[in-house]
């Protein structure tokens, strides 16, 4: 079954509260989150979650030439930066949208839906 | 006692013992914010109670338990931990076995965290100076010449990012252990050169700097006492320092190492500079094998200092040495370097042909633009002289240094 | 024990491999994930599409609108990642310097927060029950 990738966004630097505007904000969003990702569970969909720390938290590895450099990351200056994700497990896009739905809800953010690639696709690519 | 002595005590405690009280309780709490905030809180303790309980016997011991005291109870009030946790770390244990590796002083851990490459090299700078320097926050902002919030947010970020990151609080794996030396010595470099190029009229905080690059050096020193690399950079670095007193003239204008009066150099430094020298020297020569460009620039610092006046200097040591660090490090600026000393011992024209080769990568490079200068001068080509002065000035922000090329273009004669 | 991502990122810009290139980096990524798995610390890995593969929820008044594209029009995207699961960053960034190699491509390192426990979560929802009581 094809996979997805199901993203969330926000600020690079958070407060105390993550993304959230007060502590019962990040606790309900947390809750209803574990809902979901129970519901995921139990349906089958659920392949992996987890929530990212902000993106000031993160390194850069350049192993191209020779001895690998590390730096301080992020890779990318943006507005917005990944805070966490889900992998499902799902038949096709229109069921991972209607999850994607339900988790945008849970975690009251947008969530950004991308197909995995198989071993099709990248078979498709080394065909072309 | 007299307040004075109870102030000069504390004074000394805080030059001998913050950055093993920090160490140590970065260790025992896993935290370096509970680190720095407790080890802040028990030196504010001795400058409340040292002037009339009198300076305790064992300063650092006192300095500990204070601030582990304050470390316990703060953990306690956030409560951020399940409780069994907290009373593990209630729990000493003298006899924990140290993990295998390179010396496991406390110290040299937190000297290697703050300088782990994961964090931005500012950030560096600024972690290492607070907790292994011991200066404040509002210290550091005036040496780097930044707003204190902003210092202050940078060291918090940092903090946040070892935390989040889970950046580990150990001495590196031997395999490692070289490179990341090399990032600790660039961090420790950084400062001095920052310090050193402070000029007349800067804040004094800013000449402090090359004080503590020295003192943070000569911590490694103690620390890797083995390393060829950590003496080089020592050095190096009293090498430089010993001839401050003659670097700058009285009306601001630098003076360049051909006119410096060498009786106002500091001879202890350079006496103490030499021998480490020597003894990476004999190291290399015992087959320490080949010594690293902090060896081979304080080598090259050694010949310069030993020579009574700039007629004397053995230039032809000096261009071999030039051609070892070339060989390690073959960038613009030290082929530069390196023309410079041809200069003397291969005349003008060589040199200049060899600078000539360095024109793209470091047009804007004001030593650059000074070097050509300088041999087109000698060369009796004027015009192109003056032209290059002017580049010089240009490139430069420091006003000895334009005082002094100002002058120089000024005693070339009449345009022709 | 922390999770950490080890992420690629793609785009117009991201020199492209030639088809052999490509076959030796499935190769070797595959290599450095069965290391992984051996030694214990793989959860999970994968590569993606690009933007046209993407789509985004939003909940709009309490319904969802899809549409088509990414979350943000940036040039690169995320390739592909991995987890790890291992005990500090110097550890991560091991793996991440194998992927580097493997993938010819950098990576970007980035923990996993330490979510709220359930039992914190539940605390509070208790709370929550006894305040709504009062």
């Amino acid at each position: 079954m094809p996979k997805y990738m199901m993203s969330v966004y926000g600020p690079a630097e958070r407060n105390e509260f993550g993304d959230y505007e007060s502590k019962e904000a990040m606790l309900q969003a947390f809750a209803d989150t574990g809902a979901f990702n129970e519901k995921l569970e139990r349906e089958g969909y659920f392949v992996f979650a987890d929530g990212l720390e902000q993106a000031t938290t993160a390194t850069v590895v350049d192993g191209q030439s020779g001895a690998p450099v590390v730096t301080d990351g992020p890779y990318l200056e943006a507005k917005e930066y990944l805070g966490g994700f889900w992998v499902i497990e799902a038949p096709d896009l229109d069921v991972a949208l209607a999850l994607a739905a339900e988790g945008s809800k849970a975690c009251r953010g947008t969530v950004e839906v991308r197909p995995f690639q198989t071993e099709e696709s990248f078979q498709r690519l080394l065909d072309q | 006692m007299s307040d004075g002595d109870a102030r000069e005590a504390i004074v000394r405690a805080h030059h001998e013992e913050w950055t093993r009280v920090v160490a140590g309780l970065a260790r025992r709490f896993g935290d370096l914010d509970v680190a720095e905030d407790a080890a802040a809180e028990a030196f504010a303790a001795a400058v409340e109670r040292w002037p009339s309980d009198g300076v305790p016997a064992n300063p650092g011991g006192w300095l500990t338990t204070t601030a582990t005291r304050k470390a316990i109870d703060r953990l306690r009030r956030e409560s951020r931990r399940e409780e069994k946790h907290q009373a593990a770390m209630m729990i000493e244990d003298p006899t924990q076995p140290e993990p295998v590796g390179p010396v496991e002083d406390d110290r040299l851990r937190l000297v290697f965290t703050c300088c782990h490459p994961a964090l931005a090299p500012d950030a560096r700078v600024a972690l290492t100076l607070r907790l292994v320097g011991g200066l404040t926050v509002a210290e550091i902002a005036r040496a780097f010449l930044v707003q204190e919030n902003t210092m202050a947010q940078r060291i918090t970020r940092a903090k946040a990012k070892i935390k989040a990151a889970h950046i580990p609080y150990r001495v590196p794996s031997v395999a490692d252990v070289q490179k990341r030396l090399a990032g600790v010595l660039a961090v420790v470099f950084l400062v001095f050169n920052e310090g050193y190029l402070a000029g007349e009229g800067d804040d004094p905080i800013r000449a402090e700097l090359t004080e503590e690059a020295v003192r943070l050096a000569r911590l490694l020193r103690a620390l890797l006492p083995d390393d060829g690399e950590v003496a080089g950079l020592l050095a190096l670095m009293l090498l430089t320092e010993a001839r401050r007193p003659a670097r700058l003239s009285r009306s601001g204008e630098l003076v360049t190492l051909d006119d410096q009066d060498r009786g106002a150099w500091d001879r202890a430094l350079i006496g103490e500079g030499h021998a480490l020298v020597r003894e990476r020297l004999a190291a290399v020569a015992a087959g320490a094998g080949r010594p690293g460009r902090y060896q081979i620039l304080a080598a090259i610092n050694a010949v310069h200092t030993d020579a009574p006046t700039i007629r004397d200097t053995d230039w032809s040591q000096i261009v071999a040495l030039y051609d070892q660090l070339v060989a390690i490090d073959p960038s613009p600026i030290v082929r530069l370097n390196r023309a410079v000393a041809v200069a003397e011992l291969d005349g003008p024209e060589v040199a200049l042909a060899e600078v000539d080769r360095l024109a793209e990568p470091l047009a804007d490079y004001h030593a650059f633009q000074a070097t050509r200068a300088e041999l087109l001068r000698r060369l009796g080509r004027s015009a192109e002289s003056r032209a290059a002065y002017d580049l010089a000035i240009a490139a430069t922000g420091n006003p000895a240094e334009r005082a002094y090329l100002g002058r120089r273009r000024d005693q070339l004669g009449e345009a022709h | 024990m922390t999770h950490y991502l080890i992420a690629l990122y793609d785009g117009p810009d991201v020199p492209q491999l030639n088809l052999e290139d490509l076959k030796d980096v499935i190769r070797d990524v595959d290599a450095v994930a069965e290391e992984a798995k051996a030694a214990g610390v793989w959860v999970f890995g994968g590569g993606m599409g690009g933007h046209d593969t993407a789509k985004t929820v939003r909940v709009v008044d309490g319904r969802p609108m899809v549409s088509d594209g990414p979350f943000a029009e940036t040039k690169e995207y995320l390739g592909g990642f991995s987890v790890v699961d291992v005990p500090d960053l110097d550890t991560a960034l091991v793996w991440a310097k194998k992927l580097a190699v493997a993938c010819r491509s950098p990576q970007e390192v980035k923990p996993f927060i330490e979510p709220p426990t359930v039992e914190m979560v539940e605390a509070w929802q208790a709370q929550q029950k006894t305040e709504q009581k009062d």
